[in-house]
């Protein structure tokens, strides 16, 4: 059976990359489906409860609640994929030399994994955002930053393994260099695991987005993000229960899809994994 | 342990220093009577004006003494005095949390394995799936709508009523115990999913090994093989999760106390971080990671303790 049949038979993937391409069309369509503009105040029309004009109702400023949702995606996913792609980057790098040369630098590397697994991640993302200043760049980069760990190890362990196998000795044999072993003979063969750990990831680091703008230090306003709607929900409780209600409800959905789409990809991949 | 946590102190130095910005800069951009010369003596007094290394070598020595420095906020205490007075509370949660993760997890891991593809399997399965995409922060909100302003069971910020003082010790532990509901519940919720995931894993692995085989083959009761052989073996992998879910409950700690007002570490972290108090966010991020060595110390050690075949390789 190959993958896309697969890919077919597994409805619990095919509902999550229903979900993650209809985020990506939302944001993507964002400038045509936001009914109203994002930063269009109304102050005659403050903290409207849901009604025909206004789908999700208006924030504290009298602003169109969906439409900032609907271009709340698009940081999501902005966020999502940069700092994923930052974590995958140095992971990926770092697993495989460690896992490729062993001796020293690895111990060296995974001393270091070790160190880094000891700071609660949301303290030390906090304490460097908020000295960095608090913006949707350096939010992705610090993610990013914080997040490799998991992908090094991972990588590191497929090295230690694939390294031994008979195509790598072949490879050797014939004289390629280092770097075309790691990149071109071993790391093809690392990819399942990656694509699944790249897929779980970008559901954690929107999940670590929206808390961050939730508490002040993400994406900052007027920049609709779903963190920060949150927070004028919070400022709101008592008499804006929409507010809270939907923003939550978009990253729920969301990173249920990541994740469904990512374990979907582990079980078509690698039948092995299955559970 | 001591090269770990030789690392800790230098990543924690190292994250605050190289950050642009000065934290004199606080004390005297507002203030239209500074002058250069006082910014310099301000540097100064917080030895800014030696080279990086120096300035490392220093709060390492202070810090080994337990002097965390003193707060660049203006009440100007020592950052150690600070967290301690709030630490006490933060842990106290963290251990409420834990114990309920604990209370929780473990009995559904262990049911939905034993009643594998049953309809508790199913829809605990769910619960678990979508436990890990809630943001908690979120799920507070939902709760202090619900509990705290449609019902009005559940306070929804402090420790402590008003009246406090007033009321009878029976009363006075009810009080606390409404204010604690919420946030200790969020605080859990996180580590629910994760804790009763592995224990269906590990149960369902421990189920097809060969010694509970021969303990059904022996005639033992299908409660008796569960309870008894399957259930300890399960269970002893679980020590280490919990250790590694320490981190995670310190961190969220950030998240539902200042959610809640709750005067506890977190809470005095976020403060902290946006006043750029140097010496209290370095003061709490080094205390966090410790916590977090210790934890997994802990686990280690009591790892130890339960199973004999760990200590003998």
């Amino acid at each position: 059976m190959n993958f896309w049949e697969m890919f077919y038979k597994n409805k619990l993937m095919l509902t999550g990359s229903g979900i993650v391409l209809l985020f990506f069309l939302i944001s993507l369509l964002a400038p045509w489906l936001a009914p109203y503009d994002f930063g269009q105040i109304d102050l005659t029309n403050v903290l409207a409860s849901p009604s025909a004009s206004h789908l999700f109702g208006t924030d504290q400023l009298g602003r169109d609640v969906l439409s900032r949702m609907i271009w709340g995606a698009r940081i999501s996913l902005k966020v999502g994929f940069a700092a994923t792609g930052v974590a995958i980057i140095i992971g990926t790098i770092l697993g495989a030399v460690s896992g490729y040369y062993g001796g020293w630098i690895d111990a060296a590397i995974m001393r270091f994994v070790d160190i880094m697994l000891c700071f609660p991640t949301f303290f030390l993302i906090l304490a460097v955002i908020a000295f960095l200043e608090p913006s949707i760049w350096n939010i992705m980069i610090i993610i990013g930053l914080t997040g490799w760990m998991g992908v090094t190890r991972l990588v590191r362990a497929d090295f230690i393994t694939l390294k031994e196998r008979d195509f790598v000795q072949a490879a050797k044999v014939i004289g390629a260099s280092d770097l075309r072993i790691i990149f071109l003979h071993i790391l093809p063969n690392a990819m399942a695991s990656i694509l699944v750990a790249a897929t779980l990831g970008i559901a954690g680091a929107i999940l670590t987005e929206s808390a961050l703008s939730f508490l002040g230090i993400g994406v900052q306003p007027p920049t609709p993000s779903w963190g920060n709607i949150l927070t004028a929900g919070k400022d709101n409780i008592d008499i804006a229960w929409w507010l809270s209600l939907y923003p939550g409800l978009a990253i729920l959905i969301t990173v249920v899809g990541y994740n469904l789409l990512g374990e979907g990809i582990r079980d078509a991949l690698d039948p092995r994994l299955k559970k | 342990m001591i090269p770990l946590l030789l690392g800790i102190t230098i990543i924690c130095f190292f994250v605050m220093r190289l950050a642009p910005g000065s934290p004199t800069d606080l004390q005297t951009q507002m203030n239209p009577k500074s002058s250069v010369e006082m910014k310099e003596r301000l540097k100064t007094l917080y030895e800014l004006d030696k080279p990086i290394h120096e300035q490392y070598w220093s709060w390492l020595k202070k810090i080994s003494r337990g002097d965390l420095g003193i707060s660049f906020s203006s009440d100007l205490r020592p950052v150690a005095a600070k967290i301690m007075e709030r630490l006490p509370i933060t842990i106290i949660l963290e251990f409420l949390s834990l114990l309920i993760i604990i209370a929780v997890a473990i009995p559904i891991g262990v049911l939905s394995a034993v009643y594998q593809d049953s309809l508790f399997d199913k829809i605990t399965g769910v619960f678990v799936f979508i436990g890990f995409a809630v943001p908690t922060f979120w799920l507070a909100l939902l709760l202090m709508i619900f509990f705290g302003i449609q019902l009005g069971w559940l306070p929804i910020s402090g420790l402590r009523s008003l009246n406090y003082e007033y009321l009878t010790p029976w009363m006075q532990f009810v009080d606390l115990a409404k204010h604690l509901a919420l946030p200790v519940f969020i605080s859990a919720f996180g580590g629910l999913a994760g804790l009763s995931r592995y224990m269906r894993a590990n149960m369902l692995e421990v189920i097809r090994q060969d010694y509970i085989m021969t303990a059904r083959a022996k005639g033992l009761s299908e409660r008796d093989v569960i309870y008894k052989h399957a259930l300890r073996n399960a269970l002893l992998p679980a020590i280490t999760i919990l250790g590694l879910s320490i981190p995670g409950l310190i961190g969220g700690s950030v998240i539902f106390e200042t959610i809640f007002a709750i005067p506890g570490m977190g809470q005095l972290f976020y403060m902290a971080v946006m006043a750029r108090d140097y010496p209290t966010v370095m003061g709490i991020l080094l205390i966090g990671a410790i916590l977090t060595l210790l934890g997994n110390l802990i686990a280690d050690v009591s790892y130890a303790v339960a199973d004999p075949r760990i200590r003998l390789s």
